[in-house]
Parts: C-alpha cells; sequence; structure tokens
C-alpha cells in the first residue's frame, strides 16, 4: 500500500517489469489532471489497438472507489483469471481530510470534535485514545467515576460498532435481513448516545480529564433494559446466521493468515484474536478502570472469517457483561476532574464567581497550555488497537496529532489474505475485516 | 376436450393474458416489497396509494422517464435486443400454463389457457433456455468488466442447473405419459397430485427453480455487493424495468409450470380452477420471496458444486426409480 507518486517525466506506457501487473496498471491510468486522464486513457487504448496481444492476459477489475461493499471509498485495483484473484492492490485516500493536520491548528479540546470523525463508527474509542494522550501530558487525574462512565459508554459504542459490522458484512454476503435486526438495536444504543451527548453519531462526550457532563435522569433505566434484551437479540442474529450452512460454507476457511503473519502486518482486534492471538489491551495493559471488571477475551482457532464472526459475536455479549458491572457498581463522585486551568467550570458558578468566569473565558478562547513532551495512549476499539500520539510544545494547540488506526493496519492483510481467492471471497474478507474508510484514511 | 376458438377470440385472449401477467408481476414485487419489509421488521412501500397500492405505477413512471443510456463500451444492437429477448421469451411462457378446462363467454366456448401443445413442458424449457440468453447477451453486450462477469456467472448457473431441473420434472412426464401441461393436470385430476408420487422431483424442481430464475440462493450473476448490478449493471430506465419484470414474469411462469407439474394446477374444490392455480403460484412466490428474506447468497464453485455432484444425481436417481417402477408395474 505503499504511496505512488506518479513521475511525470517517465513514459508512464513503458511497463515496469519490476512491478506487479496491478501497481503497472495503477502507474499507467494515475493522473493528476482530468486532461492528462483523458489523454492517457486514449493512448492507452491507442497502443492496446496497436499491438493486439496474443498471450491470455488478465482481467483488471477496478473495485471501488465506489462499490457497494468495498466499505466506503477503498479502492482495489483487482487483477482476476476468470474470477480468481491473482493480486489485488488497495488505494486508498479517498476518504482524505486531513484530520490530523487540521488539529494541529485547533486548541486541544477543539481537537477532539475532530478527532471523533477520524473511525466514524468507534467516535468514543477515538477521544478515549486522545484524552488518554493528552491527560498524560498533563498528569491529570482522571475520577473513577469518569473513568466507570468512559468503559460504559465505550463498551455501548463496540457493541454499535459490532452491530453495523455484522448487518454489513451479512449484506456482503447476500443475507439481507440481518442488517435490519441489527440496525433495530443499534438505533436504540445511538438513542441512548443521544442523551448522554447530544449527538446520535460523531458524539462528544469524553473531555480531557473525565466525561462533559454526568449521565442524565432515566438514562440508567433505559441502558439497564437494554442490556437485559440485548442477549436475546444476539441469539436471533446466532439463529439466522451461525448454523447456516450457506454461512458456514461462505465464511469457513475464508481469509486465513497464520498467527506469525498477523503480527508481522501488525494487525490487532478480532482478526488477530480469531487467529489464536490473546492480545486484547484492555486485559493486557488496562487502561481506564477495565482490571475492575470481569469479562473474557474470546480466541478463536482458524482464523478464518467464520471465527471472526464468532468473535464479535462473542464480544458483543462480554460487552454487555461489563456495562452490566458498570451499572451495578457505579461508584460516586465528580463526572470530571477539579482542575480548572484545564476543566470548565460548572456553569451554575458563572454568574457568582469571577474567578470561574475568567477560568471559563480563557478556557473557550485560548484553552489550556500543555506542558511539552510527547505521549502515546492506546485503547482496544472494536477494530483493534486505537492509539493516538500527541506531540506537546506548550501552546495551547497541539503540535502533532498521530493515530494509530486499527483499520488502516489491519487493511494490509487483505492483500496476502485476497492471492488465489474467489472474487465473492474477496468481499467476504473485506467485511470480515471491518475496515472503516474514515479512519484508514483520516 | 379442446374447443376450436376463432381467431378474434384467441387475439382477445392473448391481450388479456399479456395484460393479466404484466399486472401480476407488478404486484407481486409489491407483494415482494411488503413481505421483506415485514420479515425484516419494517413496513415496506406504504405512502403511494392506499397501503402503498399505487408504488408498482409510481416505480414504472419513474423508469419510464429515466434517461435511456447507452454506455460508450456496449455493442449496440446487443445491448438493446437483449432486454427484449428476455420479456418476450418471459412472457411467452405463460400461455402455456392452463388455469382451466374450458369457459364461456358470449356464448363462445374457450380454453381457460393461451394454447396447449403436445411438447409445452419443451417448449417452456426451451422458452427458459433463451431467456438466458438475453442475460448473457446483455451482460457481455455492456462493455463493462462487472457485467461480463455477471453473464460468465450466469452461463455457469444455466448449465449448472437446466440439467437437474429437466431431469427433475421426466419423472411426472413418464408418469402422465404426456409432455402436454393441460393433459398432465388432467392426470392429476383423475389420479393424485403428483407431489406425492414425485416428491423427491418436486425438491430438485424447487431448488432448481430458485437457480432458474436467480433469486437468493443463486442470485450471483446480480449480486449486487460482488458484481455491482452483474449483468444489469449498465441498464437503466424501461430496459432495466424490463430485466426486472422478466424475473418476475418468470417467478410467476414457472411458478404455475411447479403447481400444474406438482400440485395439480388448477385442481381443488369447491373454487373454480384458476384461482386455485393462482393460489398455489402463490404458494410458491411467497417460498421465494421468503428464501430471499433468510438466506445468504452462495459462492460461484459452491454454485456449482451443489448443481452437478448434489441435485444432478438426486434427479438421476429418482428419475431411474420412476422409470423402473413406471414400466414395471404400471405398464399399459
Amino acid at each position: 500500500m505503499d504511496h505512488m507518486d506518479p513521475d511525470l517525466t517517465e513514459d508512464p506506457f513503458t511497463p515496469r517489469m519490476d512491478l506487479p501487473e496491478t501497481e503497472r496498471v495503477v502507474r499507467m491510468v494515475e493522473a493528476r489532471t482530468p486532461a492528462e486522464a483523458t489523454a492517457r486513457t486514449a493512448e492507452f487504448e491507442r497502443r492496446a489497438a496497436e499491438q493486439p496481444s496474443t498471450k491470455r492476459e488478465p482481467l483488471i477489475l477496478n473495485m471501488g472507489p465506489h462499490h457497494p461493499s468495498t466499505h466506503g471509498v477503498l479502492r482495489l485495483v483487482t487483477e482476476l483469471d476468470g474470477e480468481v484473484v491473482r493480486d489485488i492492490h488497495p488505494v486508498i485516500g479517498y476518504l482524505h481530510t486531513g484530520i490530523e493536520k487540521q488539529c494541529e491548528n485547533k486548541t486541544y479540546w477543539q481537537a477532539i470534535t475532530l478527532v471523533t470523525r477520524m473511525d466514524y463508527l468507534s467516535p468514543f474509542f477515538n477521544i478515549h485514545a486522545y484524552t488518554m494522550s493528552v491527560e498524560r501530558l498533563l498528569d491529570l487525574e482522571v475520577p473513577a467515576r469518569a473513568q466507570w462512565l468512559r468503559v460504559m459508554i465505550s463498551e455501548l459504542n463496540r457493541i454499535t460498532s459490532h452491530l453495523v459490522w455484522l448487518g454489513t458484512s451479512g449484506i456482503e454476503l447476500g443475507a439481507l435481513t440481518v442488517m435490519f435486526y441489527t440496525f433495530r438495536e443499534r438505533d436504540r444504543a445511538l438513542d441512548l448516545f443521544e442523551m448522554v451527548s447530544g449527538e446520535r453519531m460523531n458524539n462528544r462526550y469524553f473531555q480531557v480529564g473525565g466525561c462533559s457532563d454526568d449521565v442524565p435522569p432515566g438514562f440508567t433505566d433505559l441502558l439497564r433494559r437494554f442490556v437485559t434484551e440485548m442477549p436475546s437479540r444476539i441469539d436471533e442474529y446466532e439463529g439466522l446466521l451461525r448454523k447456516n450452512p450457506i454461512w458456514i460454507e461462505r465464511t469457513r476457511g475464508i481469509g486465513v493468515l497464520s498467527a506469525d503473519e498477523l503480527i508481522d502486518l501488525g494487525i490487532t482486534g478480532p482478526a488477530l484474536r480469531a487467529a489464536g492471538v490473546d492480545l486484547d489491551l484492555r486485559k493486557a495493559r488496562p487502561y481506564s478502570g477495565y482490571e475492575h471488571f470481569d469479562f473474557n477475551v474470546p480466541v478463536g482457532t482458524h482464523g478464518d472469517a467464520y471465527d471472526r464472526f464468532l468473535m464479535r459475536l462473542a464480544e458483543m455479549r462480554e460487552s454487555v457483561r461489563i456495562i452490566e458491572q458498570c451499572l451495578d457498581g457505579m461508584p460516586e463522585g465528580p463526572h470530571i476532574a477539579d482542575d480548572r486551568k484545564v476543566v470548565l467550570p460548572p456553569r451554575s458558578e458563572l454568574a457568582t464567581s469571577m474567578e470561574s468566569l475568567i477560568h471559563h473565558f480563557k478556557l473557550v478562547t485560548e484553552g489550556f497550555r500543555v506542558p511539552e513532551g510527547e505521549a502515546y495512549c492506546a485503547v482496544e476499539s472494536p477494530r483493534g488497537e486505537i492509539g493516538c500520539y500527541v506531540v506537546a510544545d506548550g501552546g495551547p494547540k497541539p503540535m502533532r496529532v498521530h493515530m494509530r488506526d486499527a483499520s488502516f493496519v489491519n487493511l494490509q492483510a487483505l492483500r496476502p489474505m485476497a492471492k488465489g481467492a474467489l472474487l465473492s471471497d474477496l468481499v467476504a474478507m473485506i467485511g470480515s475485516l471491518d475496515n472503516v474508510m474514515g479512519g484508514v484514511d483520516r | 376436450m379442446i374447443v376450436h376458438e376463432p381467431f378474434w377470440l384467441m387475439l382477445i385472449k392473448a391481450a388479456l393474458l399479456a395484460f393479466v401477467v404484466i399486472t401480476i408481476f407488478a404486484y407481486v414485487m409489491l407483494a415482494e416489497r411488503k413481505l421483506l419489509g415485514r420479515f425484516q421488521a419494517r413496513y415496506g412501500p406504504n405512502r403511494t396509494g392506499l397501503m402503498g397500492l399505487m408504488q408498482p405505477l409510481a416505480d414504472v413512471l419513474k423508469l419510464v422517464f429515466k434517461e435511456d443510456f447507452t454506455p460508450r463500451g456496449a455493442n449496440r444492437v446487443l445491448f438493446h435486443i437483449a432486454p427484449a429477448l428476455v420479456i418476450l421469451t418471459a412472457v411467452t411462457g405463460i400461455a402455456l400454463i392452463p388455469f382451466g378446462t374450458t369457459g364461456e363467454i358470449l356464448g363462445h366456448e374457450f380454453n381457460m389457457y393461451g394454447t396447449d401443445l403436445n411438447v409445452s413442458v419443451l417448449v417452456l424449457f426451451a422458452l427458459a433456455g433463451i431467456g438466458f440468453y438475453g442475460l448473457i447477451l446483455g451482460g457481455w453486450a455492456s462493455g463493462n468488466k462487472y457485467s461480463l462477469l455477471g453473464a460468465a456467472r450466469t452461463a455457469a448457473q444455466l448449465v449448472s442447473y437446466e440439467v437437474a431441473m429437466g431431469l427433475s420434472i421426466i419423472g411426472v412426464v413418464m408418469i402422465s405419459q404426456s409432455l402436454s401441461l393441460v393433459d398432465i393436470v388432467h392426470g392429476q385430476m383423475t389420479s393424485v397430485w403428483y407431489i406425492l408420487l414425485q416428491p423427491v422431483g418436486f425438491l430438485v424442481f424447487l431448488v432448481a427453480a430458485v437457480a432458474e430464475t436467480n433469486r437468493v440462493p443463486f442470485d450471483l450473476p446480480e449480486a449486487e455487493s460482488e458484481l455491482v448490478a452483474g449483468y444489469l449493471t449498465e441498464y437503466a430506465g424501461l430496459k432495466f424495468a424490463m430485466f426486472a419484470m422478466a424475473e418476475y414474469v418468470n417467478m410467476i411462469v414457472l411458478s404455475g409450470f411447479g403447481a400444474s407439474l406438482f400440485l395439480g394446477g388448477f385442481d381443488g374444490p369447491w373454487l373454480p380452477g384458476w384461482i386455485w392455480l393462482l393460489l398455489k403460484i402463490f404458494v410458491f412466490l411467497f417460498g421465494f420471496i421468503w428464501l430471499r428474506a433468510t438466506l445468504p447468497r452462495l459462492r460461484y464453485d459452491q454454485l456449482m458444486r451443489f448443481g452437478w455432484k448434489v441435485l444432478l444425481p438426486i434427479a438421476l436417481v429418482n428419475l431411474v426409480v420412476t422409470a423402473i417402477v413406471v414400466g414395471v408395474f404400471f405398464q399399459n
């Protein structure tokens, strides 16, 4: 997936034999301006017509960037022999929005809003990684209740993310109905998100120092009703798919890579655990109070698409357990740290305390300053390790924000998986890796 | 039993049949969307007219006003012929399905079917085979790689299923000693419905019929998540509508075919025969829709393996057993 910069001085039509076929094709058609694209296409067609080839040529199929099942705008230049995929060349960048760069022009707390929009299916995990890094730079202690709130909302987010994955990967394999069932439940979870953050997507709830507010009244009851119902709903999805012979046939043995290969590629999350590697940051490097919770990390054996499907279903059940424990044992206390240099003062104080008013004014205009340094904190997102690397230069704006996004890294596994598979399997593999292009391109 | 009809009556009948089947197609599509909605915990179309009953009209109007687009790389002649070929063969099939024996209108007796050929079973197969050409040619002529792959899959599916399907109904033909659908239904009226004598043949026919109509789980030629829309990718507007129409008309014809072969066709107590046939057709269609709501899609090679290694042997064994039983015990 190397970055390709078409060198305009070289003749684009002279085949570069050192490159694989798909990359050669990409080089040939990659153009910088529409005019150049037209000229190159015309030249390409003219040359093709001039020398009709007699040898058996592969079919180069350009899947994406707009294709129903490349999860957004992934483009795969696919070399086909019949329906057998001989090679693929993923091209990314169609959803590049420059979020990381934009963060450098925002204050620390404004950047949170941008960070949620990276991996749009797991906004809470993005902010969690970011705020944890900033908190480490500030050496700020997050109160216990805030940590538990974060865990609770994160696990709810994990469920919604897996529900989207289950629905879409069902559609990719032709099982249309699952998606409507999963989105029915997801919608209720989104209602809960709306209660805490006011937004159904790109939610901003975690702040540097804790959470922006305590959960509203009535939230706990609704959440408890949701988690008591959820296990039976998961049974329902399982009933549709788990023992379905066609589903098993389509996912068993698809996209298998050994644990060693996966580790070499840096794959994390359910895709890695399905291959038998017990790596979950919530257990391996507990953060935000995960050490207080009793939950299992499901681990698979085969590392195929079916195992990944089972992993994610099991993870949803574990998330339900964690949320229940959160609801039962939620500690009392403040929902955000009491550091007036970093945390906005409570609204009620603004009318009575001059000092609070000044703090509030300073925070929303200039923002807080973070001492010089760098920090990397990672959380276990639905797709694997999302880590945020923040470099501070002492000012109110970060010098650099970089996300180690799980989707981006996991996408690397697609090429070794896809070689020799069928076109239909390629779609199943993309689905089982669960990449979110917003996270890949950022 | 067969009455001679004046030519004008035949014309009226043909026009009526074509009109009825096209109307039924529109409402089968609506029924599918409604039922799918119910299967999927939602409502389905319910805004256009009373309970969404005008939805087909709205769909047609929308498609009529779409641009009739031909891609640059297409083979123009075949690209235009293909949808016509598909819809022609699909609608022709309905003429062979018997809705009853005879009826009377304005003092003229007439047959309750378009035509009764002594080879109508074979003709239906031929029509289905030609219809597949439409899909293959349409996919090939579009000049699109997805369409091409869809066309290739169509061809693979055709060879995997036509044989098993043909063999599955030869048992019925042996028992009834006729290739005419009217005679086959009459044979069932005098004895029992052939589903009791040919349960295995019926099952093979059902599976093959789903493959024949490119429905889930055998909808590989248009697998929208893999091939965008397969052979349909470059079609828009009315040509697209023709392909969709052909698919549903094929479903109706095949359901009528299956009902006539195995479920006694228009045979049934109390109600008029054509109502019985429509009811049986609807049972088949409901099955098609239910499958679509439940099952994922098979893979290309799995489908071929299933067709050749599972269905074909079953159909063959069924055929041989039937032949022996008929030959030994029921020799006339």
